[in-house]
């Protein structure tokens, strides 16, 4: 069994995706924290199409695309529903009303994976994976406007091998609006003071010594790291037309594979390159 | 010096032996010793019998108990011991040592310890009478030890002396445990074996073991907890014992940990004596145990751990564990064996589902092929990932009221709400720890950019789990982050008032000394945990009925033995621990004499235990460690070399006669025991008037002294606690810190009292200011032989040299009778055995105190968060350049300002303490004082470490080291003055 034995060899590893078709009421009915400019559908599909093609294609991932629902305009965002650790997911109850029935679909589709699944049915709890940061180590959870205490204690409850911290989170949506593993070891984190006190906390928080990647922008700050056997460290992030400067820093990772990913629209509803994926890993325990 | 330590030494073991039951038990004891004598003797065939017949005929193991227990019972070890002839012996070798030691001016401590050893005897001599004849054998050994010490003591008369007399008793019980059964661990503790059973009270004892069965035995009334758990152990067969301990439980959920240097009675009091051994130290990597056997009690504690729930784990893990735990009892999966429901007798988790079982036995399948011992280390692999591994629960409220848990581990303090973890405070950040009623303090150095530090406080249920939680600290503290035992674990947390201290070894110790283990991998049947599933929680079992335990007192003993013997045919060797290998030997001899022939012999030809030889090693290896440390200190450390390389000359050193490390061969096995200290003393009296008067550090000054400093080392700067003094106006204050805000939720305190805080801040400032200037540091090196004496002070505001001197020695004379009496005992056997390995060195440092503190209960009053002080550091400068002189150098550093009112300003002494610990080759003695002027407080701490050792030994690093380790103590605290005194010893004994 993979259990902890995995450790941080395996961190990173994954067989499978599940990502989500955009409705096309994302465009004028997704929440967003700040009004702004309209979301450009067509734009925003490729993006999507490219960040999808990337996990299917180019790093052989099995990709379980879950088709759109137009009465659930943020159900792109899948990450937030279900946070999966090794064997055993769970399905969150989303901070958003709005979006609590898209635990459905996704659920579903993590039991035909032979998924441990829990639910969160607690009504006072909630829980966005987007708070959600698991090192490999142990679990960082952003106490912010979607999530909360007792979701908190959920997600503890439901991985009890592994630490639980919480982080406070004021200024962003999610934790994982400024910060996202970049490496086994390794936190990207934003530079804005937000970004910096929350990794602080962190630091203080764990009995493990992260190493570091800041960059200059927060957003960018949101990477996806993989570990694929045939390829090594993979990284996928922001490109260098929206974030050049902190492009330039990922460039700086000699060891991984790095492969840039514009995500301009989805950002314009707060959406970051994790939210739009839930990565699992079955071939390590069978 | 080296005479004089010896003689300090000697006194200290004396006196811990006896001073310990001097001083709770002495009075007891005189009133009691001659009732128990009688009855005892009375009583067939337990003490006298087994002291006197028991050669020829092997007393009843009740007998060999006694023994034991008497000798670690107290003073009356001296008495006790039949030998009435050693009794002898030591009253002809005590006056003269007396004599010798007021001679050489040593320490009154020894000669009120020879005093109060020389009463005993007289009382012991008139108890015994019967041994005559084994105490004329004893006596010719003793003597013969005797001289042979000496020769190798270098004539430290007195501590040769007492040392013979050590080893008299020691060989006096060899020889009794030959004949007779005799206990390891009570002798390593007791280092004169009582052999008379007269005055032994003995208690039956019951220990729940982890495998579930019971362990009884019979303990002296008055037996420390060390002569149980080294029973215990024994009867194990550990020899990586210090991860583990003994618990006993006011209630259900109220469990403490068995004190090993206290006296077993005083801390259960009226409960029944049932034990549980337990792991007390989870160590972070099982795969650096050296022996199987201990990673198997590891993985039984584990077992129970998880199955109670108190570990909590995912069902994968669950799974895992258990298959794990089924490979390593039950072999590979035997499909025609092991049907459908063989899993269902084991527990795996508090909440067993059949799909578990399932999963448990499809992975068992997987694991064909590993043997027990590799079942269990993958076990351990995968358990010591679990978050709360190691991590030991307290209930406790935030200061908002708020339900908290704190989590104390081998990285530090965990916070807990529900199951989350909401704040951490590894042990580098936490300054100090203390408690007072029911609240429990910590002191956190300040994040960065924050200028202060802040006192958290949490609410206890009672004051009785306050101060179980302030222990639990000071011993995780003490075991996973302090290198060396000797390290003054009391000095870092001192709390004011409780006198606790881990007094075992540390993490490192222990691993070096586990390198050492040199004997065939014991033989152990591991237990089903189908039998521990049933007791999971580690509450004491019920209490078995007396009668039970009394009948174990006569038969079980044996009885016990008799299955050891079977079990443990090839394993005995293992149980010799300490050199009581001898004892056990004589019972199980048959069956023994195989494999312990060989290495009792060696044992015995080394006159040390397997226990000594990792005593030495321990101290090599320490060394090493410490370099690594201390590469950072070079400054330091270069002065010292160059005043070692200058002056090879052995000259004795006189420098410190407060402790004297004997170094008395055989003796006592074990060791470690001990670093005792004694803080509660107030000599405020004592003239320690003119000692300075230094508030707060400020940082800033710190920093700019230390630039001019030359040695960076003694520079760190200590941040001197002023909150710690009760007296004055620093107490009250409390800092805020940034983090506050996230953390705010338990932190309350803080906010309330920053204003507080900062407003004494700014008076601690100026305060800090005059105190740099006052500041002076001084290194003194001079060479002598083997010994260096390195007082260091880390007083902001220096005091006289001369002042502090007094100070120390005043304070020593009283405190470091007891003191010195606690740890003379653990240096004794330290010495001894590094003499017995010959080469190693001994070093013997004392540190003088650090101190900090008030004699006053920990800190703060009750909810105020007190945060005192500034960081200030200071700077050592070097005004004298060390005179290297062939035989004697001194080197001293003042800091540049010199306090100039320390002198004229005449504080109120608020508070004096004396701190002394010693460890195999050091002895540090911690003076604390407190005073009080112009409503500043100052808090003035001097240490003073004496390493002593041969040529082999480094000095300057284990001097860099001592100073190291004193400014990590005391972060707060600025270093002002270093005088390092270097003395080579002569081959002769005389004293420069």
């Amino acid at each position: 069994m993979a259990g902890l034995s995995g450790g941080l060899a395996a961190f990173g590893r994954c067989t499978h995706a599940v990502v989500r078709a955009l409705p096309e009421s994302l465009c004028r009915q997704a929440l967003r924290s700040t009004a702004g400019p309209e979301v450009d559908f067509a734009r925003a599909e490729r993006e999507y199409q490219l960040y999808v093609g990337v996990l299917r294609g180019k790093l052989g991932l099995q990709v379980l695309e879950l088709p759109a629902d137009e009465s659930l305009p943020d159900c792109v965002f899948v990450e937030d529903v279900a946070v999966v650790c090794e064997e055993t997911a769970l399905l969150t109850r989303p901070g958003a009303p709005s979006r609590r029935k898209e635990v459905e679909a996704m659920k579903r589709v993590l039991e035909s994976l032979n998924l441990n699944i829990v639910e969160m049915v607690d009504e006072n709890a909630t829980l966005d994976g987007g708070d959600v940061l698991f090192t490999g180590r142990e679990f960082f959870v952003g106490l912010s406007k979607r999530t909360n205490q007792r979701g908190a204690e959920i997600l503890a409850d439901t991985f009890k091998d592994y630490a639980v911290s919480t982080v406070p989170v004021h200024d962003s949506l999610h934790l994982k609006s400024f910060c996202s593993m970049a490496g086994p070891n390794l936190i990207a984190i934003g530079s804005s003071e937000a970004a910096q006190k929350a990794l602080k906390t962190m630091q203080q928080m764990s009995d493990h010594r992260y190493d570091k990647l800041t960059v200059p922008d927060d957003a960018a700050a949101n990477c996806v790291y993989l570990n694929i056997p045939s390829k090594g460290h993979v990284l996928l992030h922001r490109a260098p037309e929206e974030y050049p400067e902190s492009a330039k820093v990922f460039e700086k990772l000699k060891d991984h594979m790095l492969i840039p990913i514009a995500n301009t629209e989805l950002e314009k509803v707060d959406g970051s390159l994790t939210c739009c994926s839930v990565l699992i890993n079955k071939a390590s325990e069978l | 010096m080296t005479t004089e330590v010896g003689s300090e030494t000697e006194v200290k073991k004396d006196s811990e032996q006896l001073g310990p039951d001097k001083a709770k038990d002495k009075p007891e004891e005189a009133s009691e010793t001659p009732g128990d004598q009688k009855s005892r003797e009375a009583s067939p065939g337990e003490a006298q019998d087994s002291s006197v017949p028991a050669p020829t005929s092997q007393s009843s193991p009740s007998s060999q108990k006694k023994e034991k227990s008497s000798p670690e019972s107290k003073g009356i070890s001296r008495f006790l011991p039949p030998w009435l002839k050693k009794q002898k012996s030591y009253t002809l070798a005590e006056p003269k040592d007396e004599p010798k030691k007021r001679a050489t001016g040593e320490e009154q401590v020894v000669e009120e310890s020879e005093s109060q050893a020389q009463p005993r005897k007289s009382l012991e001599e008139a108890a015994e009478n019967q041994e005559n004849a084994k105490a004329d054998d004893k006596e010719k050994h003793s003597i013969s030890s005797a001289e042979i010490q000496p020769s190798k003591e270098d004539g430290k008369e007195t501590e040769v002396e007492e040392v013979a007399e050590k080893k008299e008793e020691k060989q006096e019980e060899k020889e009794n445990r030959e004949t007779k059964e005799v206990q390891t661990a009570e002798i390593k503790i007791d280092n004169v074996p009582q052999k008379s059973p007269k005055k032994i009270k003995t208690v039956q004892c019951k220990v729940m073991l982890l495998d579930g069965t019971e362990y009884s035995c019979d303990l002296e009334k008055r037996a420390k907890g060390q002569v149980l758990f080294d029973k215990v152990c024994e009867h194990l067969n550990l020899l990586e014992k210090d991860y583990f301990g003994l618990l006993f439980y006011e209630n259900s959920e109220q469990k403490n940990w068995l004190d090993s240097s206290k006296e077993i009675k005083r801390q259960i009091r009226s409960l029944p004596w049932i034990f549980t051994f337990n792991v007390k130290f989870y160590p972070p990597d099982p795969s650096q145990l050296t022996e199987d056997i201990t990673r198997y009690f590891l993985c039984l504690q584990l077992r129970q751990d998880i199955a109670s729930g108190r570990l909590p784990c995912s069902f994968v893990t669950h799974a895992l564990l258990g298959s794990y735990t089924l490979q390593a009892e039950l072999g590979d999966h035997d499909p025609e064996e092991h049907r459908s429901d063989y899993i269902s007798e084991f527990q795996f988790a508090p909440n067993q589902t059949q799909e578990m079982e399932e999963k448990v036995a499809e992975l068992h399948k997987t694991h064909r092929g590993l043997t027990p011992a590799q079942a269990d280390s993958q076990f351990l692999e995968n358990a010591k990932r679990l978050s709360m591994y190691g991590v030991d629960l307290h209930h406790a409220k935030d200061s908002e009221g708020v339900d908290i848990m704190l989590g104390v581990c081998a990285n530090g303090l965990l916070i807990y709400k529900d199951r989350l973890r909401i704040n951490r405070f590894a042990w580098p950040k936490i300054l100090k720890i203390s408690y007072k009623r029911s609240n429990f303090y910590i002191k956190v150095r300040p994040a960065e950019l924050e200028q202060f530090e802040s006192t958290i406080g949490f609410k206890l249920p009672n004051h009785r789990a306050a101060k179980r939680l302030w222990k639990v600290c000071v011993e995780h503290h003490t075991f996973f982050r302090l290198v060396s035992p000797e390290q003054p674990p009391k000095a870092k947390f001192l709390t004011l008032g409780s006198k606790f201290r881990y007094s075992g070894r540390t993490q490192a110790q222990t691993r070096q000394a586990s390198n050492l283990i040199d004997r065939p991998a014991p033989y152990f049947e591991r237990t089903s945990s189908k039998r521990v599933s049933r007791s999971l929680d580690g509450a004491p079992m019920g209490v078995s009925d007396q009668s039970l335990l009394r009948d174990f007192s006569a038969a079980g003993g044996r009885a016990a033995g008799d299955k050891i013997i079977d079990l443990e045919a090839t394993g005995q060797d293992k149980l010799k621990e300490g050199g009581r290998e001898e004892d056990e030997s004589p019972l199980k001899t048959p069956q023994l004499e195989l494999t312990q022939d060989g290495k009792i012999s060696s044992l015995r030809v080394d006159g040390e235990n397997i226990y000594v030889r990792h005593s030495n090693l321990m101290l090599e290896d320490l060394d090493k460690t410490q370099d690594d440390l201390l590469k950072h200190q070079a400054s330091i450390s270069e002065l010292k070399r160059n005043f070692m390389e200058s002056t090879p000359e052995p000259r004795p050193n006189e420098w410190e006669k407060r402790r004297i490390t004997p170094l008395s061969l055989q003796t006592q096995g074990s060791s470690h025991e001990t670093l005792d200290i004694v803080e509660e003393k107030k000599q405020a009296e004592f003239g320690i008037e003119e000692t300075l008067v230094v508030d707060e550090t400020n940082k800033g000054k710190m920093q700019v002294a230390t630039d001019a400093g030359e040695t960076c080392k003694v520079e760190h700067v200590s941040k001197k606690d002023s909150s710690s003094l009760p007296s004055d106006s620093s107490s009250s204050s409390s800092s805020s810190e940034s983090e506050d805000e996230e953390v705010g939720e338990y932190l309350p305190h803080h906010r309330a009292i920053e204003e507080v805080i900062r407003e004494e801040q700014e008076e601690e400032e100026d305060m800090k200011r005059k105190e740099h200037e006052e500041n002076t540091q001084r290194v003194e090196a001079i060479p002598e032989g083997s010994k260096l004496n390195v007082p260091v002070e880390h007083t902001q505001v220096t005091a006289e040299d001369l002042v502090q001197e007094n100070t120390v020695t005043v304070a020593a004379e009283e405190k470091n009778l007891s003191e010195q009496i606690k740890q003379d005992l653990g240096e004794e056997k330290e010495e001894e055995q590094l003499k017995l390995n010959g080469d190693v060195s001994h070093v013997d440092i004392d540190v003088a105190p650090q101190l900090i503190c008030c004699s006053e209960p920990p800190v703060v009053k009750t909810e105020m968060v007190t945060i005192s002080d500034a960081t200030q550091r200071t700077e050592i400068s070097t005004k004298e350049i060390p005179i290297v002189q062939t035989e004697t150098k001194t080197i001293t550093y003042e800091s540049s300002q010199l306090d100039g009112n320390a002198g004229g300003d005449t504080g109120v002494l608020v508070s004096a303490q004396t701190i002394t610990s010693e460890s195999i080759s050091t002895t540090t003695t911690t003076h604390i004082t407190k005073m009080v002027k112009g409503g500043v407080s100052e808090t003035r701490i001097e240490k003073r470490i004496v390493i002593t050792g041969d040529a082999d030994i480094d000095h300057d690093e284990a001097l860099a080291q001592a100073i190291k380790e004193a400014k990590e103590q005391h972060p707060d605290m600025s270093v002002t003055r270093v005088v390092v005194h270097k003395e080579t010893e002569l081959a002769e004994e005389d004293e420069d």
